[in-house]
């Protein structure tokens, strides 16, 4: 970790990526776009779903909480998705930046499978008269939550973080199981959870006025995903110079 | 070949010299049983109602608590490095050596449930569909589990951590094995259930020992 710049580096691809410091440059020149980008698509967003798009006729306004929960639920999945793959790449590859960007991203992917879940159950009390059932899309995403959290745990439950991350690599590529099984929780047993309407064979099936307030706002989770991602790996970069830093002062 | 056949044989010898050991998750899942009745009332409707369940959660419970005994001998008395650095195919003394640790918890647990069903008013008729779901299913539990057991040689804490990692990988097994029983009790076609716990079970099977392998292999480095 932390060679200096004069350290011959494999130009392109993931091995060009993985030195820490040419990754510190990438991300100083991507930071400030997609930290202005989240901004924008966020208010532009929020106007469009708060504001802009229509009432639905069946659910009045209520629904609008929509333009958060099915976003926030897409980030859930798609960062536990890009934990599994950064995983895999740092264990067959040793690759250590896909470990400290798989470690840094699994608060942010537990906070957005809270917010989903938190979200959904405000808009099941009014749609359905009930906070929580144990539907089966409901219940996988729960699930998801959990293998984060054991994500987060097996990580910090060695002494040694080296150990710690590449048995946490294991367990997120082997949790992946549950994504296909979230995806078509909904196909599979037709219960309360409406099925998919956005990404479904055959093209969405949601009007345009709404379609367009969910897009830009899945868009400003992305970007949001991107800056925190960004912030945290720096700090986790930081915490394993730190790391190395007292166990050669200890040997020295 | 010939590892995998002297493990599973020496881990087998080792479980019948001490019976005390692989018995316990049956006596935990006959304890914990005992409370239901307490705990839900002796209601036979109702503990008929919840029978197929309970056994289910139990069994899963069992097959957790065992868990531990399954790497973690081998790590402290050397007896791991040993078979990752002999040479042979570690997927498969994997294989062999959660073969012996089903044989030894877990089929005694499959052979006493159906007394164990009827004690919670299970109906007659699904006792055979009870244990042909626990057969089919509790393999994949011990092979799943095993992974999760491997991960956490070592670390500071592992007998708590591992239902919180094992436990929500085992959900679709629950799912499953429930079914079928329940579909039986309810005179319900069974074969789809069943044919999914086989699924799980060959899928299981084929990956299962590759990720163990790979965590064994992360606890030697």
């Amino acid at each position: 970790m932390g060679s200096p710049e004069t350290t011959s580096v494999q130009a392109g691809g993931l091995q060009g990526l993985s030195n820490p410091l040419r990754f510190q440059r990438v991300a100083d020149a991507v930071l400030p776009w997609a930290a202005g980008g989240c901004a924008i698509a966020m208010l532009l967003g929020l106007y469009l779903g708060l504001v802009w798009a229509p009432v639905d006729y069946q659910q009045g306004d209520a629904y609008r909480i929509m333009f958060v929960h099915v976003p926030a639920a897409w980030m859930a999945m798609f960062v536990y998705g890009a934990i599994a793959l950064m995983s895999l790449i740092g264990f067959v590859w040793r690759h250590p930046l896909a470990e400290v960007a798989a470690r840094a991203s699994a608060p942010i992917g537990a906070c957005f499978t809270a917010i989903a879940l938190f979200t959904g159950s405000v808009w099941g009390k009014p749609m359905w008269g009930t906070f929580w059932v144990w539907d089966a899309r409901l219940t996988s995403v729960l699930l998801l939550f959990f293998l984060y959290l054991g994500y987060i745990a097996l990580h910090d439950a060695f002494e040694d973080p080296n150990r710690g991350a590449r048995a946490a690599s294991i367990l997120a590529v082997v949790g992946s199981i549950n994504l296909p099984i979230i995806k078509f929780s909904v196909d599979w047993w037709n219960t309360l959870h409406q099925p998919a309407s956005v990404l479904r064979i055959g093209g969405p099936k949601i009007d345009p006025s709404m379609l367009w307030p969910l897009l830009v706002m899945a868009l400003a989770f992305k970007l949001y995903y991107v800056v925190v991602l960004i912030l945290r790996m720096r700090s986790g970069l930081i915490d394993r110079r730190i790391h190395s830093l007292r166990l050669s002062a200890g040997r020295g | 070949m010939h590892v995998a056949r002297a493990v599973l044989g020496r881990d087998l010898r080792q479980a019948w010299r001490t019976p005390g050991d692989s018995l316990l998750a049956v006596l935990f899942f006959v304890t914990a049983l005992t409370l239901f009745p307490l705990g839900v009332g002796p209601s036979p409707d109702v503990l008929a109602r919840i029978a197929s369940g309970t056994l289910w959660v139990l069994a899963l419970l069992s097959v957790l608590l065992t868990l531990d005994q399954l790497w973690q001998e081998d790590a402290r008395d050397g007896s791991l490095d040993l078979l990752i650095v002999s040479g042979a195919p570690l997927t498969l003394t994997v294989l062999a050596k959660t073969a012996a640790h089903w044989i030894s918890s877990c089929l005694p647990l499959i052979v006493l449930s159906p007394v164990l069903a009827l004690l919670l008013n299970l109906r007659p008729d699904a006792l055979p569909v009870l244990v042909i779901s626990l057969a089919l299913g509790t393999p994949s539990l011990a092979l799943i589990g095993g992974i999760g057991a491997a991960l956490l040689i070592g670390s500071r804490r592992g007998g708590v951590l591992i239902a919180l990692l094992v436990l929500p990988l085992y959900v679709p097994i629950l799912i499953f094995g429930v079914g079928a029983v329940e579909a039986a009790a309810n005179g319900l076609p069974v074969r789809p259930h069943l044919l999914l716990l086989g699924a799980i079970l060959l899928g299981s099977l084929a990956l299962a020992p590759i990720a163990s392998a790979a965590a064994l292999r992360v606890s030697q480095e």
